[in-house]
């Protein structure tokens, strides 16, 4: 019983890794603390709703549409607002990103309610439960981390082993020196910050399925997702990652043999890893 | 995090940073807004500050327009003198010490003038969730409809009951009693509410509550489920409308035992609300010979996630998990039971409290065969219909029966101030208590004076599937009806020391 347990923390920590992995990347870049991340979740899992719902376009094809017309809304986000608070503190931007947040999720309310919407997914292969020792766990879950691990792979190859992720990193480390170096940082700037995004709305197709689409969903795990990255290290893909997993894996330990502290816990959690390790797990204390 | 960053920041994006004026002005104006909706609690003050309606005597040219669709109203409105009159002449014959209907409202009709108001106005003011996993079941929603009340009370009396306007206020509490209560305060101190309705949330109505009794000012709950609020936290000012835990228990639990598993599994939201209903719902099982072979606490809010839960209910080898949440969390909860496909392993689902709203957000055949206890419901009879048909034409959907309390409770209200003459707490508590009355939502109805509760005829009610479904919004069917004395906590068991 317990494995099942922790494997269902391993889901739902996947799941954490892919949603913070976005806000890291945008954090690295841009030094943007994205509070909007949730709201573009949620933006993801609506989308998947209105696919479905009016063009009867199901779950597969949700899976790169979504992601794709919110990372657009993104970008243009971003060239219309966040760019312009650059120059300022960060916390200029990590204010105006609240205010984003808020806007769009209180838009999403009038238009469709606080209640929100039911989401199911079409697809035969992903419904139905999967006997694992005894316990029945649904097929769609087990995608849900194979999917998940996936993505966050790819994004790391993408960033580590590629020459545009080569480009991204510099720029984040050495803008000027970058730059001399005749590349146009300012070039990369929008796509990184549509592609963080895209990786946020992504997680919220996924979300649909197993809960209700509602406009407060992305303000409900923003908090754990910034808990996340925290304990992981602001900027560092690796840490999203690890600390995502573990997050979860704790929770789910949590709410199977004490829920009453389960949501206390991560945040237990982070301040301790905040003591030992200021920077975070994977973060490198930084000093140019 | 440190910010040696801060410098390259200024670097990277410096070429397009030209008007420094523009730019300050947008991130101080962001600033702003930011502040405003940083802390829950201050934008609750800027955003939704009570906004007052008044519904106040008309021009002559509107009046002649409207009149029509009021008189319409009137006639499905609550009190349909014809019930009550039948009603208070079989009680009231029967009961001593009760004031029947009858009698009061043509005396009323007859001698008395408008009512006396101590500020010149009756505000009634409306808290409730308006945002939250709550705000779907009350709402705004509740607000509209008490608004329709006052109109369609104001069309059967005359404008001039009161002698003076009467204003519907409202605001969102968000689920946070902190807040709840200080909305209250609010509205007491410095909007002149006569009255608050609804607050859902068990937490927050407590709060509530207790702004009432420090106060002595007068909320009628609806919302709130909890039986602390007739129960030990009791006061002469409070009064508990429509339903409570006692009640949900009593009806849902044995009848889920008896037929479908006498194993429970119970996940509850870790609040005043959930904790009361397990209570509620354990007492309920045991005395019908089932037994709870587990109840685990759920965060609340919740995340949105109970897939430990539904784990864990595997190896306790309950043949009932029953959701004792609320709201959005009960549909979250049967979207997920459904995705593990608990019930093809025999485990099936009870629901302790459930709206025609959490129906709607996954569509009927998820929660198909449910069995659940309900105040009341719009498809019951004619005249819950036809008011339903009003209610959609002030709101666009149908009906929850927080919505039909609300509404039944301001008429209540305002209809015991124009019997009591005065807008005085005590004066309208006075002629509260006791009171039998049958309106459009509560049948047989009594406020029982030792610990304010509504007894009214109650239902239980099953999900029928889509296809059974004669419009949206047609979502279960009526199995029975259980009377008031059976429905609520029998005279004599409550544990309110009601003050005199």
């Amino acid at each position: 019983m317990s494995i099942v347990q922790l494997f269902n923390g391993l889901v739902t920590g996947s799941f954490y890794a892919l949603v913070a992995l976005g806000l890291s990347i945008i954090f690295g870049m841009m030094r943007v603390v994205n509070f909007a991340h949730g709201a573009f979740y949620m933006l993801g899992a609506f989308g998947a709703y209105v696919l479905l719902d009016t063009w009867n376009i199901g779950f597969w094809w949700a899976l790169i549409l979504a992601p794709l017309a919110v990372g657009c809304i993104g970008m243009v986000l971003e060239r219309l607002v966040f760019r312009r608070l650059y120059a300022l503190d960060p916390l200029y931007n990590f204010l105006l990103s609240f205010a984003v947040a808020t806007i769009i999720q209180d838009a999403m309310r009038l238009r469709y309610g606080a209640q929100g919407k039911p989401y199911h997914v079409t697809s035969q292969i992903l419904s139905g439960v999967q006997d694992i020792g005894g316990t029945f766990y649904p097929r769609y879950r087990l995608f849900v981390i194979v999917f998940s691990i996936l993505v966050c792979v790819v994004v790391w190859f993408l960033i580590e082993r590629t020459r545009v992720g080569m480009v991204v990193r510099a720029a984040t480390e050495k803008p000027d020196l970058t730059r001399a170096l005749g590349v146009n940082v300012d070039r990369w700037i929008t796509p990184v910050f549509g592609f963080g995004v895209a990786l946020a709305a992504l997680g919220g197709v996924l979300a649909a399925a197993m809960q209700q689409v509602r406009p407060s969903m992305g303000e409900d795990l923003i908090i754990v997702i910034f808990a996340v990255v925290v304990i992981g290290g602001l900027g560092s893909i690796a840490g999203s990652v690890v600390a995502g997993l573990a997050i979860g894996v704790i929770a789910a330990v949590g709410e199977a043999y004490y829920a009453q502290v389960s949501s206390t816990l991560v945040f237990i959690v982070m301040a301790v890893v905040l003591l030992v390790r200021p920077a975070g797990l994977f973060g490198s204390v930084e000093g140019t | 995090m440190s910010e040696p960053h801060g410098t390259n920041q200024r670097n990277l994006g410096q070429p397009r940073l030209r008007r420094r004026t523009f730019l300050g002005g947008i991130a101080a104006s962001a600033g702003a807004a930011i502040l405003a909706a940083c802390g829950d609690t201050t934008s609750a003050t800027t955003t939704s500050a009570p906004t007052a309606v008044t519904t106040k005597a008309a021009t002559a040219a509107t009046a002649v327009t409207t009149m029509p669709a009021a008189m319409a109203a009137a006639s499905v409105a609550p009190t349909g003198a014809a019930t009550s009159a039948a009603t208070a002449a079989v009680a009231g014959s029967a009961a001593t010490g009760t004031k029947p209907a009858a009698s009061a409202a043509a005396s009323v009709v007859a001698s008395k003038g408008p009512a006396k108001l101590s500020d010149g106005k009756l505000v009634l003011a409306v808290l409730n969730d308006q945002s939250g996993v709550y705000a779907e079941l009350s709402g705004k929603n509740s607000t509209k409809l008490v608004k329709q009340a006052v109109d369609d009370f104001m069309a059967k009396y005359g404008k001039d009951v009161f002698g003076g306007t009467v204003e519907v206020i409202e605001a969102d509490h968000q689920n946070k009693p902190d807040v709840a209560g200080q909305k209250a305060n609010e509205f007491y101190d410095r909007n002149q509410a006569d009255i608050i309705l609804d607050v859902p949330t068990s937490s927050c109505g407590l709060a509530v509550a207790a702004v009432s009794k420090a106060k002595k000012k007068m909320y009628i709950n609806v919302g709130s489920a909890t039986t602390d609020l007739n129960g030990a936290q009791c006061n002469k000012y409070t009064f508990h409308y429509a339903y409570d835990t006692f009640m949900l228990a009593n009806g849902t639990a044995p009848l889920v035992t008896k037929n479908v598993g006498k194993k429970w599994y119970l996940v509850y939201p870790d609040y005043a609300f959930g904790q009361d209903m397990v209570k509620s719902f354990t007492d309920a099982i045991m005395k019908s010979g089932g037994t709870v072979v587990g109840a685990d606490p759920s965060p609340f809010p919740s995340s949105g996630d109970f897939s430990s839960y539904l784990l864990k209910v595997q190896s306790t080898k309950a043949d009932v998990v029953g959701s004792m949440h609320a709201g959005g969390d009960v549909v979250n909860f049967v979207k997920q039971y459904n995705e593990f496909k608990l019930r093809d392993q025999k485990i099936n689902l009870a629901i302790g409290l459930l709206f025609d709203s959490d129906i709607k957000a996954l569509g009927p055949d998820a929660f198909q065969g449910i069995t659940y206890t309900t105040a009341w419901l719009w498809t019951l009879d004619e005249q819950s219909r036809a008011w339903a048909d009003t209610a959609k034409k002030a709101t666009g959907v149908r009906p929850t029966f927080a919505h039909a309390g609300n509404y039944s409770a301001a008429w209540q209200y305002m209809d015991a101030v124009r019997r009591a003459g005065t807008d005085d707490p005590d004066a309208v508590v006075k002629e509260l208590e006791g009171y039998q009355f049958t309106d459009f939502f509560a049948r047989n109805a009594t406020i029982r004076k030792e610990d304010h509760t509504l007894i009214h005829d109650v239902y239980t009610a099953q999900v029928k599937p889509l296809k059974e479904n004669s419009e949206e919004g047609d979502y279960s069917k009526i199995l029975g009806m259980t009377a008031g004395k059976d429905a609520f906590k029998p005279d004599g068991a409550t544990s309110c020391m009601m003050p005199a």
